[in-house]
């Protein structure tokens, strides 16, 4: 290690950007990233497990399956996909503003993600409360009709336990959001430090990444597909 | 012209006194003892329960306790130990205290989510304590469907509650360690420099993030069936109640080795010191901690034999499961081969590591009988099954929890702990563990189902003595607990390095200063190494 | 990673966008028309290389260590270990009335 590079780490730990345990930022930030992608490996198999129950039954009742994804909303299902591959966008932009210590503007970006993520969010609660009129929340209002497949309540629990897990993980990205978004407008981040937005990017990344799968296996199993 | 020394800083324990101090501290250090007594009480409640339930087996009649009090007892026992003692004693404790020591680091890589592992913990244990109280759980600690799902009365949903909770304290210190072992190694401390308690820890770090996830969404899932009865696990809904036991196991295996693996780094640790040689085979012994936990995902199956699971998977399962004994297999032969030809000396830790070795390869080779199919037939749900997983957890994991707890004791508290009364109390222990759980090979074997309070009276022999056994057990226990607390006070002031062993923790005070080294240190030998102790020879 | 890390231009964000908007709207006419079990591979794969660009792109792992090239593929490989050793039971059951469709 340079001679230097002591005392530029005590100034860093001396103004706060720098971990007292840490010799650099380049150590900080390596150390950052990796823990949030051992954090989304767990999120990953977290998912992961949903979609172990979703091979399962679709394995031994494909028909219920592909009666359920009939009756849901591709047209909105497709939306909400290509609102969430926006905010995906805004959320990326606003890293790289981050990367370019331009604190404001990465500031509205995000805020352009919730925004982003809002609508996702409504036209979701609008779908639940169409399969709520239909009677096909199992467990709460569960009538479907005459003649539907025996085990359609297993597609539709998973449908509800997989959106809903993922729309929770949103929620919890909408709020770390209001807190980075306050951050970074208020210059709390600099070009060496702005690990709290890489890490939100990381972690909003993850919640598209759900959804790009999530998207085909329960709204386009083959059939022409239901509407709003 | 040497100037004025520089005073000693204060060491963890001192320098920052208060609640808030401990409460709201980062230090590793404090951290740790945190976990010590979180651990500690949690063990207490356990076994407690283990205190009940062999008491009530005492007679072949159910006369203490009703049925479904004693079922609660032994699923409160084993929810208790596995989850809140075994799971986090060796990494939250031992792990939290010395992995940044071991590595040269000033703390870990993410301090405040450490401290915030220790609170998610302790509101898990929580949780789950609160629903013992009002009333416990009686499915057992594997939950099964549809039983845990739809019928049963208890508390169920509250005790996973604590149990889903306080996974996430594992995932956040599996991700702590991960980040550390990569990215806080001190200057020169190569990957195979590393002492394999370390590799042992970021093996048990891999399991814990790939793994722990899994279970919390099966938990989710039976609350959610339990609430909305959706069907998921109800065979008349369409549900699988084996899928829950493929979700279950599919962590709860690999969990097992969560628990054995930091114990086989401690013995690695405490063989090494008190062989005074280094380990023999280092890079198979950390190689074999990796092969451990990949494999250790891949067997879950062989919980399953006969529950409705394919007999083409449980061949599969049967097979990957004698693969898994191998890596094990491969420590205890280099443990061995490091005790051969050291010069051993038979301090407390190393009787305990001693035990370890004995009673570990027991336990893993009635695994092995156990994963061959044809046996499982006969002993699974006997208590073939329970002697098993006692003799590799508390005869493999509590032994080597207590080996490293003695071993780091004086660096940890600045004491020495009572050496004759260890030594004699580690007898004891000894001889109560083996005391209580062989005969209960015998009784697996002679057809005594697990989990049950009657039995024939042809059994109650050995139930006596497995009971006796426990009691031994029990004031072993509770001796260390008290020479322990005891030399807090009591116990002579420890030396940096007392056992004379090699290994940067040992290179700092007992205590260690809060920010653990004056200057980074620079790594220049190889694991074990030690200084030539006479002039080479020309 | 150096201070700023790898700055990727303007224009690499808005293509990896355009795509990832492209194959949401191929995968959803793909599911209009009947190609039997190639449904699922065509949806599987098209959901792939989205997820492919926005790993390697939107979250910088094709700029980082090999180490992150590692995690983020570790949690996928687990996850295609549990399907196929699970499936090892499903696929292989003997057929029971009620089961199986």
């Amino acid at each position: 290690m340079s001679s230097a590079a002591p005392q530029l780490a005590q100034g860093a730990h001396a103004d706060g950007s720098l971990a007292h345990h840490f010799e650099s930022h380049a150590q900080q930030n390596q150390a950052a990233t990796l823990g949030m992608w051992a954090f989304l490996v767990q999120e990953v198999m977290f998912f992961g497990g949903l979609f172990t129950v979703y091979l399962v039954y679709r394995t031994l009742h494909p028909g219920a399956f592909a009666e359920g994804s009939a009756h849901l909303p591709r047209d909105l299902g497709t939306l909400n996909t290509g609102v969430l591959i926006g905010s995906s966008l805004t959320m990326a932009l606003a890293v790289r503003c981050g990367q370019l210590a331009q604190g404001k503007r990465a500031a509205l970006l995000i805020v352009a993600t919730m925004a982003l993520a809002a609508v996702f969010l409504g036209v979701k609660a609008v779908e639940y409360g169409h399969k709520w009129e239909d009677g096909l929340v199992p467990g709460l209002r569960w009538n479907p009709a005459a003649g539907a497949d025996a085990h359609l309540n297993l597609f539709y629990a998973l449908y509800f336990v997989m959106t809903g897990c993922h729309a929770l993980h949103m929620l919890i990205g909408l709020v770390l959001m209001v807190f980075v978004a306050r951050k970074a407008w208020r210059g709390g981040y600099s070009g060496a430090n702005y690990l709290g937005i890489e890490c939100l990017g990381l972690y909003w990344h993850f919640v598209d990444l759900v959804w790009i799968f999530l998207f085909p296996l329960l709204y386009l199993l083959h059939g022409p597909g239901g509407h709003a | 012209m040497s100037a004025q020394a520089t005073p000693k800083p204060p060491s963890y324990l001192g320098g920052e006194y208060g609640m808030r101090s401990w409460f709201l501290t980062l230090d590793h250090k404090r951290i740790g003892l945190l976990y010590l007594l979180g651990v500690t009480f949690f063990f207490l409640v356990g076994g407690i329960f283990a205190v009940l339930l062999r008491l009530e087996l005492l007679t072949p009649a159910g006369d203490l306790f009703q049925s479904e009090t004693y079922n609660k007892l032994f699923t409160l026992h084993g929810v208790f130990m596995v989850f809140f003692f075994l799971l986090p004693a060796i990494p939250a404790v031992l792990g939290n205290f010395l992995l940044p020591l071991m590595i040269g680091a000033r703390d870990l890589a993410f301090p405040r989510i450490n401290l915030l592992s220790w609170y998610i913990f302790m509101v898990g244990g929580l949780f789950t304590t609160y629903a013992m109280l009002a009333g416990g759980v009686d499915t057992g600690w594997t939950f099964y469907t549809p039983y845990s799902s739809t019928y049963a009365n208890s508390h169920v949903i509250a005790t996973a509650l604590g149990i889903f909770i306080s996974g996430f304290s594992s995932i956040l210190t599996g991700v702590n360690f991960i980040a550390t072992i990569h990215k806080l190694r001190a200057p020169g401390l190569t990957w195979f420099r590393l002492p394999l308690f370390v590799w042992a820890h970021y093996a048990t770090s891999l399991i814990m993030v790939l793994g722990t996830p899994v279970v919390a969404i099966t938990i989710l899932l039976v609350a959610v069936e339990r609430l909305l009865h959706v069907g998921i696990f109800d065979p008349a809904f369409g549900g699988d109640p084996v899928l829950f036991q493929h979700m279950f196991w599919f962590y709860s295996h690999p969990a097992v080795y969560i628990m054995i693996l930091p114990a086989m780094g401690v013995i690695s640790e405490v063989i090494a010191c008190f062989s005074r040689k280094r380990v023999f085979g280092y890079s198979f012994v950390a190689f074999s901690s990796l092969a451990i936990a990949v494999l250790g995902f891949l067997v879950w199956g062989h919980h399953m034999f006969v529950s409705g699971q394919s007999l083409y998977a449980g061949v599969v399962f049967s097979l990957l499961s004698m693969l898994v004994a191998i890596p094990s297999a491969v420590k205890v032969f280099n443990w061995t081969a490091t005790l051969y030809r050291g010069s051993i000396a038979f301090d407390a830790p190393m009787m305990y590591a001693l035990g370890f070795i004995g009673l570990f390869t027991i336990g893993g080779l009635t695994g092995i009988f156990l994963a061959t199919l044809a046996v499982d037939l006969h002993v699974h749900d006997t208590y073939f099954v329970i002697a098993h997983f006692h003799f590799v957890m508390v005869g493999g994991t509590v032994m080597a929890y207590l080996a490293g707890l003695h071993f780091w004791w004086p660096k940890m508290l600045g004491r020495l702990y009572p050496e004759l009364l260890a030594r004699v109390t580690a007898v004891i222990i000894f001889v109560g563990f083996n005391l209580t759980f062989l005969p209960q090979f015998v009784l697996g074997y002679l057809g005594m189902p697990r989990r049950y309070h009657v039995y024939p009276d042809e059994f109650q022999v050995l139930n006596v003595l497995s009971t006796a056994g426990a009691s031994i057990l029990g004031l072993g226990f509770a001796l260390t607990a008290v020479y322990l607390t005891w030399s807090l006070r009591y116990g002579k002031k420890a030396v940096p390095n007392p056992f004379d062993a090699v290994g940067l923790e040992w290179t700092v005070a007992s205590p260690p200063p809060a920010h653990n080294f004056e200057h980074v240190p620079s790594v220049h030998h190889e694991a074990y190494e030690r200084e030539r102790e006479e002039p080479a020879r020309v | 990673m150096s201070e700023h890390g790898h700055v990727l231009p303007l224009r690499v964000y808005l293509a990896v966008f355009l795509a990832l908007l492209g194959g949401t709207a191929l995968t959803t006419w793909v599911a209009t028309h009947d190609l039997g079990p190639l449904n699922d591979a065509v949806a599987l794969g098209i959901a792939g290389t989205k997820s492919a660009l926005v790993i390697l792109y939107f979250m910088h792992v094709r700029y980082q260590t090999r180490l992150v090239w590692v995690f983020s593929l570790a949690g996928f490989v687990w996850l295609v270990l549990f399907f196929i050793l699970i499936l090892a039971d499903y696929e292989t059951r003997l057929p029971v009335q009620g089961w199986g469709g």
